[in-house]
């Protein structure tokens, strides 16, 4: 049976009418063609389809729009403020922490979430943090770079 | 210009529609794999390229090659842009649009640089020639007294007349095809080309805005699955349809043991398919992980000479010390992350189709063929593709979705998914290498006798100073030469055949240097003669910083040089192996590649850098266990790929060597890295790991 949900993405309030049961990642990429979230593996063990929701990354193959009720979901379509890239998406770019690009939101989202919680991350708790994302162009180092150097940025040292 | 010479698939009419006016220039790049010849029938066979510059000054480049992350998309603009005196940024490339790109045969073995940038680069400086003469008449200033510069011709006498392409190419139609190959500029002139450029596409890649083709939406679009046999060889008996035959708004199509549900939510189709009841015939095929080696051995074609050299017999009176060993390498899979997709349309008889693949013109053929469209009437368009790795050469997806489309009255998306993505993916073949050499009292190598087994022949050329040698290819990496003894579909994997082949041949020489009583460095070094490997070895070693001794050490250090297709690598490392539970952790990868002149340094560290994490993944864990036709790992939670926290120190060296012709950088460092790690695991532990990939428990039987 189809149900309201009523949520907010990227800061607006949305009302969709959904199965309760159906996962995030199809409402967000084919309902509502948002298809910066992808899907890779489906199953929750790569991390392209990361997105947050109250600040808190989840996988939005394994995520039934029935939990979003009431929150606050942020997608890569929504880090972008006022025309101005967000730090994450600039140090990406400095870094070319990317190569074919298809687990680039992914990454960001995760990366995002951990900045919220721990704004100066070692290489390590970046490591621990954002495991369960794979690049398989092997971008690893570099991400790890670019999120270094958007955690000084958005700590306001220079780059 | 002749009519014909636009009778790739649109009409000349609707092409200048397409493209609009400007300057046009059209040229061959020269790659052998292009040739007339190898082309479907009723393609131009004078150009295969073009470039315009338009009326707004902003530059295109057509090239039905695709950008799946190896970043030519930046590196052939930046020769572009270099050789056209234009900004970078006012480069625009068109890639894989078979209507707009005239044919090309593909994007795989590294060879986008190396045989499309050179006539670009001519085609471009035909067109600043073009540039000048007409900014001649326009200004009444001699040519050879004029200059370009960043899309504009200036006067050299200082005097400020100057004019912008943009204004030349106004109100123009010109289409010129390169005849001659105009001179192009020196190395040194260079400044664009050479230069350390990020990539022109990351923007779109960290916005999310960058469209894959599994990012298409059309209005009425609907989502397919496909009904899949369990196992490889499994034919269906029988299925029943109705449960799903009841549910609204899923459409569900039926023909012969082709069975699919449509639906305009992709999980709502997956649901739906989960309700069909069908009954297989199990498959015959009675191999598995365990039994395919020898398998393969026994269902060898007779094969061929790859190269010989000398008398064997000859060598073999020689040599004071013989070793055999045989070497071993599973079936690994391409897991792109972004699986194999196509989105089709099809109006009239007429069809368009976004797809992921390397090869537009391949899939556009194959759509003519499966809906019996004439071929101008099939436009295939390629997005960013997500991974390729020479998996998306081929893909049932791209004719699915265009029948699908065509019985529908929709437009169609066909996504694979995870598990349809390990069951049709074309693996990197299993494959078996038998190797006997010999050894003089002074630590020569004088014979090399090398069987092959459906690696693939490339790079086991040897290169060492080896008078006698054979190499015998028995069953290449994919195709007629490959395919049938293996239980389902293999074909080209990032480096085809080199991976295998620089893994025997460099654990082989390690093998060899122990036996000689030399370190691996000084063994190579004694045994080489080739200067340009000398000095990338060199390099290597000099920034690797560590002594090697005659292995094992115990420390751990390990090296593997190569030539793939001219580009000569060599790669160092440093790993820590952990006896209890036989995990390798790679410390230190050091790596240095010549791949003549670099047009992009940035792209081609990025480059090397991915080959040696991605390479990690087949040294370590990646195999694809399968039994009876059914493939066992279907997805990431078994089939472990490179992760964050596996991640050594990586350093890369560019050897510097402009003078030769730029090589291919797409794939050379991932061949070294089997070789590499399965050395620097016997410096560490004293066992030799003669199949990859090492996982910990091969490691544990090894060590006892």
């Amino acid at each position: 049976m189809d149900k309201n949900i009523r949520f907010r993405l990227n800061g607006k309030t949305m009302d969709l009418t959904s199965s309760p049961d159906r996962m995030l990642l199809w409402v967000l990429r084919s309902d509502l063609s948002l298809t910066g979230t992808k899907y890779s593996c489906g199953e929750g063990f790569c991390g392209a389809c990361t997105v947050l929701v109250d600040n808190e990354p989840v996988m939005s193959c394994q995520y039934p729009v029935r939990n979003i009720e009431g929150k606050d979901v942020l997608t890569i379509e929504g880090l972008k403020k006022n025309g101005k890239l967000h730090p994450l998406q600039t140090a990406f770019m400095q870094h070319n922490a990317l190569q074919c690009g298809y687990c680039t939101p992914g990454m960001i989202l995760g990366a995002y979430a951990l900045l919220l919680k721990n704004p100066e991350p070692s290489a390590g708790d970046i490591a621990d943090a954002m495991e369960g994302n794979l690049c398989r162009c092997g971008s690893y180092n570099r991400i790890i770079q670019a999120i270094q150097t958007a955690a000084r940025m958005m700590r306001g040292e220079r780059s | 210009m002749k009519k014909d010479d636009f009778s790739f698939t649109l009409d000349r009419r609707e092409f200048i529609k397409l493209v609009g006016g400007g300057i046009v220039v059209f040229f061959t790049a020269g790659d052998p794999l292009a040739l007339p010849q190898q082309r479907g029938r009723g393609y131009p066979e004078d150009f295969n390229a073009y470039l315009k510059i338009g009326e707004d000054g902003r530059v295109s480049c057509f090239t039905g090659k695709i950008e799946m992350g190896q970043g030519i998309h930046t590196s052939l603009a930046q020769m572009l842009a270099e050789e056209l005196d234009v900004p970078l940024n006012s480069v625009d490339m068109v890639m894989g649009d078979t209507a707009l790109c005239p044919y090309d045969s593909g994007t795989f073995g590294s060879r986008s640089t190396k045989y499309f940038g050179p006539p670009l680069r001519q085609a471009a400086a035909e067109a600043r020639g073009i540039l000048i003469q007409l900014a001649s008449e326009h200004l009444g200033i001699p040519a050879e007294k004029l200059t370009a510069k960043e899309g504009a011709v200036t006067a050299r006498d200082g005097s400020g007349k100057k004019v912008s392409y943009a204004e030349l190419a106004r109100g123009k139609t010109i289409e010129r095809h390169m005849a001659e190959k105009p001179p192009i500029k020196h190395h040194s002139e260079h400044i664009i080309s050479g230069k350390p450029t990020d990539r022109m596409d990351s923007e779109q890649k960290v916005t999310g805005e960058a469209k894959f083709a599994i990012d298409v939406r059309l209005p009425g679009m609907l989502y397919a699955r496909i009904l899949r046999p369990p196992a490889h060889g499994a034919t269906l008996k029988s299925a029943d349809t109705k449960a799903v035959q009841d549910i609204e708004s899923v459409r569900v199509y039926e023909d012969g043991d082709r069975i699919a549900v449509l639906h305009e939510h992709p999980d709502m189709a997956a649901k739906a398919l989960e309700k069909i009841k069908a009954q297989f015939e199990p498959s015959q095929p009675r191999l598995d992980n365990a039994n395919i080696f020898e398998h393969l051995v026994k269902s060898a074609p007779e094969g061929s000479v790859v190269t010989e050299k000398g008398d064997l017999p000859e060598g073999k009176g020689m040599a004071s010390q013989t070793l055999s060993q045989t070497y071993f390498n599973h079936y690994v899979a391409h897991a792109p992350s972004e699986t194999h997709t196509a989105i089709a349309q099809v109006e009239g008889n007429k069809a368009t189709v976004w797809a992921s693949t390397q090869s537009p013109f391949r899939a556009q053929a194959e759509v003519v063929e499966a809906l019996g469209f004439p071929p101008e009437n099939v436009r295939v368009i390629t997005p960013f593709v997500g991974c390729g790795f020479g998996g998306k050469n081929q893909g049932n997806q791209i004719t699915e979705a265009a029948l699908l489309a065509k019985w529908s009255g929709r437009p169609v998306q066909v996504a694979w998914s995870r598990k349809e993505e390990f069951f049709y993916d074309t693996f990197r073949p299993a494959a078996v290498i038998k190797i006997e050499s010999g050894l003089d009292s002074a630590g020569h190598i004088v014979f090399w006798e090398y069987k092959n087994y459906f690696a693939g022949d490339r790079s086991s050329q040897p290169f060492y100073n080896i008078p006698h040698h054979l190499v015998l290819s028995m069953g290449g990496w994919g195709g007629r030469s490959g395919g049938s003894a293996h239980p389902f579909g293999v074909g080209a994997w990032r480096g085809p055949g080199s991976n295998t082949n620089v893994f025997a041949i460099e654990s082989h020489i390690d093998v060899m240097a122990e036996a000689a009583g030399m370190d691996p460095l000084r063994f190579r070094l004694h045994n080489l003669t080739d200067e340009r490997m000398k000095r990338v070895l060199t390099a290597a070693a000099e920034r690797f910083g560590r002594t090697f001794a005659k292995a094992p050490s115990g420390k751990g250090y390990g090296l593997v040089c190569t030539d793939y297709l001219g580009t000569y690598v060599a790669t160092m490392a440093e790993v820590k192996v952990d006896r209890k539970t036989g995990a390798v952790r790679v410390e230190r990868v050091v790596c240095a590649q010549d791949t003549g002149e670099v047009i992009n340094p940035e792209g081609a560290r990025m480059q090397i850098e991915g080959c040696i994490t991605m390479g990690l993944g087949y040294c370590l864990t990646e195999e694809v266990r399968f039994k009876d036709g059914r493939i066992l790992d279907e997805n990431f939670d078994t089939y472990t790929i490179p992760r964050f926290s596996w991640l050594p120190e990586i350093e890369t060296i560019l050897v510097d060597n402009p003078d030769m012709p730029p090589q291919g950088c797409g794939e050379p460092a991932i061949t070294t890295m089997g070789g590499v790690i399965a050395n620097a695991v016997y410096d560490a532990i004293g066992k030799r790991m003669f199949t990859l990939p090492m996982t910990p428990a091969r490691i544990r039987e090894a060590l006892g």
